[in-house]
């Protein structure tokens, strides 16, 4: 066979693993979408779940997932922005910031369930703060960091050396150079990654399982002292802990789980295409 | 501007300025943390059961029989399949969306496989058990489609996006040059790609397939979902047709029975001590190969 030959069927073999790849990934999203959409409606979204979870909505769970996924943002986004700073505008090449490095790295790698076991150990039991959406933002929002400080990091080195050099020659202090235009020209890809991050803390289940998550409770949290059901934890307690679901409210409740999270995933990969495209530099 | 307000400035400044550097330490703080909250809660599994009994082969924790093998076993067998199928895969899109794939294709192959990182596991666990565990069953004739197979697919399918994007930047940074040199010397593309692209990236590609190998054996929900969570010794040749239990599902399934202060209550921790320990081993090995990597090259244009 010829080397010509070779390479045609060499680049056939891997656009079919390609497609064997990317292919499931419509049909796992398309099949959720087929077997979910005629369980949802406005009394599946805004109603209280009833007879054993059999029945009814699964509101508590929505509103759950929200404070959850509020919660996180209100500690990791400050946090995680601020640490990205750090890095990409502080930070000299040194053993402390390598150690920085590998500890973001180290933040990344650990398991969902071992921050869940984290946040028990120290929220919930040694804080006493006690199965809550406290506890539980807290131990989502640790693990949430290293999506938005590698994000946000590669936002802020992206902007152009010369924004600096102009800004503090023109007698700007550090500060008030990164904060009024470094800052804003790295926005868009700083959202960006807190979207992600938010994203993927809107979706764990692991995390939450000992922090937070309620089995059944069939009324709204009022305060971050509460617990509360949460829409990942709901799918799988109806998927494995409920003997004769109905299919339909466990699709429904995956396809609702699915739209929230794919929705934050399309806002931030539209608003990163978006400054690609409008930024001038 | 006054002498008051400029001083007022020069506060806030040296404020945020301070606050962005505790930040940076915050990050090793947290790792020390969660290590030593493990430690806490676990360390006294050590002392309340005998270590031999914790190398046992039996686990029934309401009997007292706390044997580690089992759910061990169950990782490695798990993780292990799913590197069997997913390094391969990885590697394959990896190249072909770097190295084949004209423009057009490649802006729609990326941001499809960057779905399936942000679609929650427990929705892949969900459809594991209800759409791919039946396809097992009745392809393999097993009793039941939740074995460590399914786990390994499913695993496999999540590891895919990590996997790809890190060997994907590897590839993308070798230098141009390089591709030049050999398609001038008279190398087909495809010979190009394999004897000289991917070589040059290897330590990259090595990276991604750890990285990807670390995110299998912490994955927990999908896992405990469709792997039928039997603690058994996979030692048998047909394991990978049997349910097996893995350490992630154990901690996850058995945390919220347990009391407070208990023996298993510990011992549930020392398996996190386990898992801590081990991914953090990964990810080290795999940093330490990019700076690696990072020195070498800055050698090579200097």
């Amino acid at each position: 066979m010829s080397r010509e030959m070779v390479q045609r069927f060499g680049f056939a073999f891997l656009t079919l693993v390609t497609a064997a790849v990317v292919l499931p990934i419509i049909l796992v999203v398309g099949y959720v979408v087929v077997q979910g959409a005629p369980g949802l409606s406005w009394e599946f979204l805004s109603q209280m779940p009833r007879g054993g979870m059999r029945e009814g909505g699964i509101l508590p769970a929505i509103v759950g997932t929200l404070w959850l996924t509020g919660g996180t943002a209100v500690f990791a986004v400050p946090l995680g922005v601020a640490m990205a700073i750090y890095l990409a505008e502080y930070a000299s090449d040194n053993t402390f910031t390598r150690l920085v490095r590998l500890a973001i790295i180290n933040l990344s790698g650990i398991p969902s369930v071992v921050y869940g076991l984290f946040g028990l150990g120290m929220f919930v039991l040694f804080l006493r703060f006690g199965s809550s959406i406290l506890a539980g933002a807290l131990t989502l929002a640790i693990m949430t960091l290293p999506v938005i400080i590698s994000t946000s990091e590669e936002a802020l080195r992206a902007v152009p050396q010369a924004f600096r050099t102009v800004s503090i020659s023109l007698g700007g202090t550090k500060w008030q150079t990164i904060y009024r235009i470094i800052l804003p020209q790295a926005l868009p890809g700083i959202l960006t990654g807190i979207i992600l991050g938010l994203e993927r803390a809107a979706g764990e289940t692991a995390p939450i399982l000992f922090t937070v998550a309620a089995f059944f409770l069939p009324r709204l949290p009022r305060s971050v002292f509460d617990q509360t059901m949460a829409l990942p934890y709901h799918l799988f307690v109806i998927s494995t802990q409920v003997p004769g679901m109905p299919v339909k409210i466990q699709y429904g409740t995956a396809l609702v789980l699915l739209i929230f999270v794919l929705s934050m995933n399309l806002i931030a990969a539209g608003l990163r295409s978006y400054y690609r495209r409008r930024r001038q530099w | 501007m006054s002498q008051h307000s400029q001083q007022k400035i020069h506060i806030g400044e040296l404020t945020a300025e301070a606050l962005i550097r505790a930040s940076g330490l915050s990050a090793i703080a947290f790792v020390l943390l969660i290590f030593a909250f493990l430690l806490r809660e676990g360390v006294p599994a050590f002392f309340e059961v005998k270590p031999d009994a914790l190398l046992g082969v039996r686990w029934y924790p309401t009997e007292g029989y706390f044997g580690l093998w089992p759910l061990l076993l169950g990782s490695v067998l798990v993780t292990a399949g799913a590197a069997a199928f997913a390094l391969p895969t990885g590697l394959l899109v990896a190249v072909f969306v770097a190295e084949v794939a004209p423009r057009w294709l490649r802006e729609i192959v990326k941001p499809m496989i960057e779905v399936v990182a942000g679609i929650p596991s427990v929705v892949l666990g969900f459809l594991g058990m209800l759409a791919l565990s039946p396809l097992v069953r009745e392809a393999f004739n097993a009793p039941t489609g939740l074995t460590a197979l399914t786990g390994s697919l499913v695993l496999a399918y999540m590891a895919l996006p990590t996997l790809i994007s890190v060997a994907e930047d590897a590839l993308d940074s070798v230098p141009r040059s390089f591709r030049d040199a050999a398609l001038a010397l008279g190398a087909t593309k495809w010979q190009t790609i394999w004897r000289v692209t991917v070589p040059a990236a290897r330590t990259g590609i090595l990276t991604a397939m750890m990285l990807g190998i670390g995110r299998a054996i912490g994955e927990t929900m999908a896992v405990m979902m469709v792997t039928g969570n039997a603690a058994r010794m996979p030692l048998t040749l047909d394991s990978l047709m049997r349910s097996v239990r893995t350490m992630t599902a154990t901690i996850a399934a058995e945390m919220g029975e347990v009391a407070q202060g208990s023996t298993h209550f510990h011992v549930l921790f020392a398996i996190g001590i386990i898992l801590f320990v081990i991914t953090v081993a990964v990810n080290l090995a795999a940093s330490l190969a990019i700076f690696q990597q990072k020195r070498r090259s800055e050698r090579l244009l200097s």
